[in-house]
């Protein structure tokens, strides 16, 4: 980031040799025309993005409190609460267990769903697969399956009542094969879900990045003596590297707000609840519960994490895969 | 003297005027043909627009429009919205008996008790008024139709087994174990930690009190020995293997229906609708009993139905009030509820003179509705709270781990966990709860 930045400033030299006036009026004439292009723009920003924000945040801060029994319309009133929605969301251990959760979750899917995006991508750029457009559409083509679609279909095969594999499973005379949808299996049931529907986008956005690269590269590498293996792992996959952590960064955004495969598993099994992962503790306290203002809070505390941790992670890996660049 | 005097009559004028605009606008909102009344009421029963039409048709001076909802919840969710902004809301709406509280507290309904009287009143099951009067002197709606509890079973396979019908909680427990032992592939039923209605249902059978109004507080009576009983009772046959722990409504429970694994289920009157759709194949091959009772204590209890409220926004609560006892009391439009809607009327004395005939599902038994007519005239009174959202999503939460756990301390732990999320949540709120 800063290398660019300092591109900028060094690079364009400030042009000089025009009369100041001419200049002037010039710019003036042309100020607006990039504020018009801008404008539908920033008030679609301002007002379903920046708008949306501020009211949540204001939300946030306030409570709605009732008195005595609560019928009849005299009886709510709206306070300010300052801070103790936020206190009650990070205090609350069900929002806490939900937050392990996730990141167990994300332990599971991510590092598995890069590594085979990274595998297919480089599979399907080495020189003597065949069927590579046939391998990239069918890898590519759940990701086009919405999620509550993929996750009824999974949820039909996990049931062993109604699963084909459970079928074949009593064919061979395996009895006691677990569900997935039993307590201890049902984050890796969710993984593969998010997996199957995950793998065939980030391997398109892989394999786009390698198709980039200059062949030449490849051509000085074999005539150097360097084996297909090594061509991928020593030259294509550092040269992919920004890609890599653009995958994994959108990745980990996509893991802390899983919430259609939870959502759409929960009435088929006891193993999943109303606050399994943190949105849905948000969806459950908003629409259940009738209670906007500690969703509100929840949602901030969710949005500041996000932010943090993409934040965090990107300074970490930025200095490691570019360091050499500054 | 003159000039006071005309001016008195000016004034007198002036205030006879005023008193006449307030009549002809009184007399306006009740309607004339040249110029109705129009009501719109929002409801999501199948086909409710074509008995409405029987109504527009018959009273040119109060015309209703339905606007079609997508289900219960949402419908309310809208109305909350809309009652919150200010504007926006129907004169009418179709409420679950559960979500009446919560709309109260939210002053979403109108008290339209000085225009449905006691004759209206006498129309239905105690236990149905009391879900819309709260227990107090407000009526909030006019009940619709009602879910009395039933037990279903497979005649077929029961007459296979050698299996008598149980008609107590002891029975059912035995016929269980029998079924089980006979066929470790079939159960009687499943205890289903995702309808919180079915449980609040067969605890309402034991006498429950999940809410009641005490002075000018709520109390929470989840906890207490009714719905513990109820618990231990479920978590006891779940312990011991003899039904099924998982949840209802699922493709795997449906494909238990369609082959005998799951051979009972402790439904409602609305049933044969339910397993005509999951399970067509096995029509006539199943039976409606009352559901087995407490060792012999004559009690039932509601799952589901729904009820015709107006809103805190109608102009025109009166005329309203009077389409609403018309669509749920009147003979004529109980009985095309019944016929378009598919619903079980709560009107008893309407609902005996049409539900004559089983329904076709339930060929096999042509009493089926005079079994469901005893089920829905032993239904015990029962009060929904402001928080019935919460209490049932406690109830998701706390008994599926209990179901997984397959204990009895599990389940009665549920019970308890349930209450403290429920009263917590009041106490949070700033209901007063009295302890």
């Amino acid at each position: 980031m800063t290398a660019t930045v300092d591109d900028r400033s060094g690079g364009t030299p400030p042009p000089t040799r025009h009369p100041r006036a001419a200049r002037a009026r010039r710019s003036r004439k042309g100020a607006l025309t990039p504020w018009m292009m801008l404008a539908p723009g920033i008030v679609l920003f301002a007002v379903f993005m920046a708008a949306p924000i501020f009211y949540t945040l204001a939300l946030s801060f306030q409570k709605e409190q009732v008195k005595g029994l609560g019928l009849g319309g005299d009886s709510r009133t709206r306070e300010f609460a300052g801070l103790e929605n936020y206190v009650a969301t990070l205090t609350d251990p069900e929002f806490l267990a939900s937050v392990g959760r996730v990141l167990v979750y994300g332990l599971i899917l991510v590092p598995t769903m890069l590594g085979l995006a990274l595998l297919f991508a480089l599979l399907l750029d080495a020189r003597r697969t065949g069927a590579k457009s046939f391998g990239r559409v069918s890898i590519f083509l759940p990701y086009a399956v919405p999620a509550v679609i993929s996750s009824l279909l999974w949820g039909f095969l996990y049931l062993p009542a109604v699963s084909p594999f459970y079928w074949i499973f009593e064919q061979l005379g395996w009895d006691d094969v677990p569900s997935l949808l039993s307590p201890g299996l049902v984050t890796f049931a969710i993984a593969n879900i998010g997996l199957w529907g995950g793998v065939g986008f980030n391997m398109i956005v892989m394999y786009t990045s390698l198709k980039a690269v200059p062949s030449d590269i490849y051509e000085a590498a074999r005539i150097d003596g360097a084996s297909e293996r090594q061509i991928a792992l020593r030259i294509k996959v550092p040269i992919i590297m920004p890609a890599l952590i653009m995958t994994a960064l959108f990745s980990m955004i996509a893991t802390l707000q899983v919430f259609a495969e939870p959502t759409t598993l929960r009435p088929l099994t006891n193993s999943l609840s109303t606050t399994w992962s943190p949105l849905m503790f948000v969806y459950r306290d908003a629409f259940t519960r009738d209670d906007v203002y500690s969703a509100a809070a929840t949602s901030i505390v969710i949005a500041l994490a996000t932010f943090a941790i993409s934040f965090f992670f990107l300074r970490v890996v930025q200095r490691r895969a570019f360091g050499q660049e500054d | 003297m003159r000039s006071t005097l005309r001016t008195g009559a000016i004034a007198a004028i002036a205030a006879a005027a005023l008193i006449m605009t307030g009549c002809s606008a009184d007399s306006g909102s009740e309607g004339t043909a040249d110029d109705p009344v129009e009501l719109t009421y929002w409801a999501w029963a199948p086909n409710l627009d074509k008995v409405v039409d029987l109504w527009n048709s018959e009273h040119p001076e109060i015309q209703v429009t339905v606007n079609k909802q997508d289900g219960g919840d949402p419908a309310i969710t809208k109305l909350l919205t809309a009652i919150k902004a200010g504007s926006g809301a129907p004169d009418l709406i179709q409420a679950e008996y559960q979500k009446i509280p919560t709309l109260v507290a939210s002053d979403a309904l109108a008290d339209i008790a000085e225009y449905a009287g006691d004759d209206v009143a006498d129309q239905f099951p105690a236990g149905v008024w009391d879900s819309v009067t709260l227990g107090g002197d407000a009526v909030y709606a006019v009940p619709q139709d009602t879910g009395p509890m039933m037990f279903f079973y497979r005649d077929d396979i029961f007459t296979e087994l050698g299996l008598t019908v149980p008609t107590t909680w002891e029975e059912y427990a035995e016929t269980a174990r029998a079924l089980h032992a006979a066929d470790p592939t079939k159960y009687l039923g499943t205890f289903s930690a995702n309808d919180a209605g079915w449980f609040a249902g067969l605890a309402q059978q034991a006498k429950a009190e999940w809410w009641s109004i005490d002075g000018d507080s709520w109390g929470v009576g989840i906890d207490e020995e009714p719905t513990q009983k109820v618990a231990e009772y479920w978590g006891g046959l779940v312990a011991e293997g003899a039904i099924d722990n998982k949840p209802m409504y699922t493709p795997e429970w449906n494909a238990a229906l369609n082959d005998g694994s799951q051979a009972g289920w402790l439904g409602a009157v609305w049933g044969p609708g339910v397993l005509s759709g999951n399970a067509a194949d096995t029509a006539g091959l199943w039976k409606a009993a009352p559901l087995p009772t407490w060792d012999g204590d004559v009690s039932n209890g509601n799952w589901g139905g729904s009820s015709t409220a107006v809103t805190s926004q109608s102009e025109h609560a009166e005329a309203a009030t009077e389409f609403a006892t018309w669509l749920n009391t009147d003979p004529e439009a109980v009985g095309a509820l019944v016929e378009q809607t598919g619903i079980y009327p709560a009107a008893t004395d309407a609902a005996a003179s049409i539900l004559t005939e089983a329904p076709e599902f339930f060929s096999n038994q042509p009493d089926f509705y005079d079994v469901a007519a005893e089920a829905a005239q032993a239904v015990a009174p029962f009060t929904y709270g402001p928080n019935v959202n919460v209490a049932f999503s406690a109830y998701n939460d706390e008994f599926a781990k209990a179901a997984e756990a397959k204990t009895v301390d599990a389940f009665l732990a549920a019970v308890a966990a349930m209450q403290q999320v429920t009263i917590d949540d009041l106490k949070d709120g700033g209901f007063s709860v009295s302890e």
